[in-house]
């Protein structure tokens, strides 16, 4: 009997290291197969060279680094307003028979796979893009596009959450005080929650730099820096996927250290939330 | 300076214009999938092979193949995820090592796919040889939803009253087994959403499955061998532009199943909130 609780404490012990462990082993296996590149080139010129060109036997990422982060802030840029302005709309202002329809469709949304989002991208956004500013309709603005639409949803149901649990009586103690709705919604409920929104937010980032299907299928995938909204661009994430599917040698190598690259990224996010949400 | 009342005013336009911009976008990405996607269906579409080079005809084998690796990895990784929240949960109080369990399940949570997929290529695929197959393919997806799992249990176990723990104790039963017969039957249909939420998030993988669990159209029956997921299937044909309609209707099947887990997960086991 004693035995038995002493074993099954130890089963789960284990269990509950399997997600420390998976994360140390991601770690290692892309690295194994990453690091030479890296020791082979320097990391200066692999993290800093602006040229990927891997039939020259070029392979600097900075460009798609960079990449990287303009879609990703450009997302952020059009989709976090929308999705907090969703969340308020959602949690202050909807009447009880719209909130009782849409939020459960904003949760909906926020499961929907990122290749249907791609999807929607390519036959309905980049028509659209191609038609109102002209050239292939892929590229940049896209991206921001459907990466926008992509976030919104886990936005806003994150951001909902964190304006829910702002006590009622704050509000109240507001209206008291002659506040209209706007006021107590700008002066009280939105500080009061600011922890929960920029958190909300940061996960939308990591979940944007880390969205590689919806990208791929609407970026053009260029490994330039884009020179205009219009031009197509890449991301590490999109040019990992496009590639592995024939790279050999080097060249494969090269996108296994692109992995490390983003996983270093993805890690410092999640560092980033712990500290925004532990702080007072 | 403006009149609270006029700039209350304006914001509430904003907000219910915000809103309802919102709804619009996110209704007219599933109208359009229906629209577009619902000619292609029928019976031949969901149980027929694709024929041909331009991948007409039906879908099954990705059908079975988004199945099998789903199934597969829920069914080594669930039990394991379950078994992480009860230490979480019930053994263990809040210091060091439940900040490393913790933080790694963030971590791991906040991993992009595209480098799951990397990680199962070289382990699985490659150091381990077990090449493209199901079962390269299920053991990346565990790491996807572990932490999910993980964590919409902790919150069912901690749900439970502690007053039935001390019930339970107070009548001399040993830890396992108020465990057994009390915490984890009266948290059962919230671990069950978690894990339906689970099935619905690998179902709709792309990145981690595409190197992992291979792009050749088959129907798999043993794990060591390779098939194409709808999710690969639909990224493919989008792109290579060779059937749209084929392209539109694996859209809305898989949306229809994905949308299908989600409600069932909130219909079936009680509306309580999950937290993502």
């Amino acid at each position: 009997m004693r035995l038995k609780e002493q074993i099954l404490e130890k089963v789960f012990l284990l269990s509950a290291f399997a997600a420390v462990v998976g994360v140390i082993l991601v770690f290692i296996f892309v690295s194994i197969k990453g690091i030479p590149i890296i020791k082979s080139i320097g990391i200066t010129k692999f993290i800093f060279g602006l040229d990927w060109a891997p039939t020259d036997k070029h392979y600097g990422i900075l460009p798609l680094i960079i990449g990287s982060f303009i879609v990703t802030f450009g997302a952020l840029l059009i989709g976090a307003p929308m999705a907090i302005g969703t969340a308020i709309f959602l949690s202050e202002i909807a009447p009880s028979q719209i909130k009782a329809i849409v939020r459960p469709a904003v949760e909906l949304l926020a499961g929907i796979p990122s290749v249907i989002y791609g999807f929607f991208g390519l036959i309905i956004i980049v028509p659209l893009v191609r038609m109102v500013f002209g050239g292939s309709g892929f590229g940049l603005l896209t991206g921001w596009l459907v990466l926008a639409i992509m976030i919104l949803p886990t936005i806003a149901t994150i951001s909902e959450d964190a304006i829910g649990a702002v006590p009622r009586s704050y509000r109240e103690a507001s209206y008291g005080m002659g506040a209209t709705k706007w006021q107590t919604i700008w002066r009280v409920v939105l500080p009061a929650c600011k922890k929960g929104l920029m958190g909300a937010t940061i996960l939308g980032m990591g979940r944007a730099i880390g969205e590689t299907m919806a990208l791929l299928m609407v970026l053009g995938n260029a490994p330039v820096v884009p020179k205009s909204l219009t031009a197509p661009a890449s991301a590490l994430t999109s040019i990992i996927a496009l590639d592995m599917s024939y790279a050999s040698g080097d060249h494969q190598v090269a996108l296994f250290a692109m992995g490390i690259v983003l996983f270093l990224i993805s890690f410092s996010f999640v560092g980033l939330i712990r500290l925004v949400s532990s702080r007072g | 300076m403006l009149d609270k009342n006029l700039k209350n005013k304006i914001a509430m336009i904003f907000l219910w214009g915000n809103g309802l911009v919102t709804i619009v976008i996110l209704a007219l990405i599933i109208g359009y999938v229906l629209v577009k996607g619902l000619p292609a269906m029928s019976l031949e579409f969901i149980f027929t092979s694709p024929k041909g080079v331009t991948q007409s005809g039906g879908i099954f084998p990705t059908i079975i193949a988004s199945i099998y690796v789903t199934g597969l990895s829920i069914l080594i990784g669930a039990p394991v995820a379950v078994g992480a929240a009860i230490y979480l949960s019930e053994y263990t109080k809040e210091g060091r090592i439940t900040q490393i369990i913790r933080f790694g399940a963030d971590a791991l949570a906040g991993v992009p796919s595209i480098v799951l997929g990397l990680f199962g290529l070289s382990l699985f695929v490659y150091i381990l040889g077990l090449g493209w197959s199901m079962l390269s393919g299920a053991l990346t997806l565990i790491l996807m939803i572990l932490p999910i799992i993980m964590r919409t249990t902790e919150d069912a176990l901690q749900a439970v009253p502690n007053a039935w723990r001390q019930g339970s104790v107070g009548l001399g039963a040993t830890k396992w087994q108020t465990i057994r017969k009390v915490v984890l039957p009266a948290a059962t249909p919230r671990i069950m959403t978690g894990i339906v939420l689970g099935v619905g998030r690998v179902f709709g993988e792309t990145a981690a499955v595409m190197f992992t669990a291979g792009l050749a159209i088959n129907i798999p029956f043993l794990p060591n061998e390779p098939g194409r997921t709808m999710t690969s299937h639909l990224y493919l044909l989008a792109t290579e532009g060779t059937s749209m309609r084929t392209a539109y209707g694996t859209a809305l099947l898989l949306m229809g199943i994905i949308l299908i887990f989600n409600l069932g997960a909130r219909r079936l086991f009680g509306g309580s909130k999950v937290r993502r």
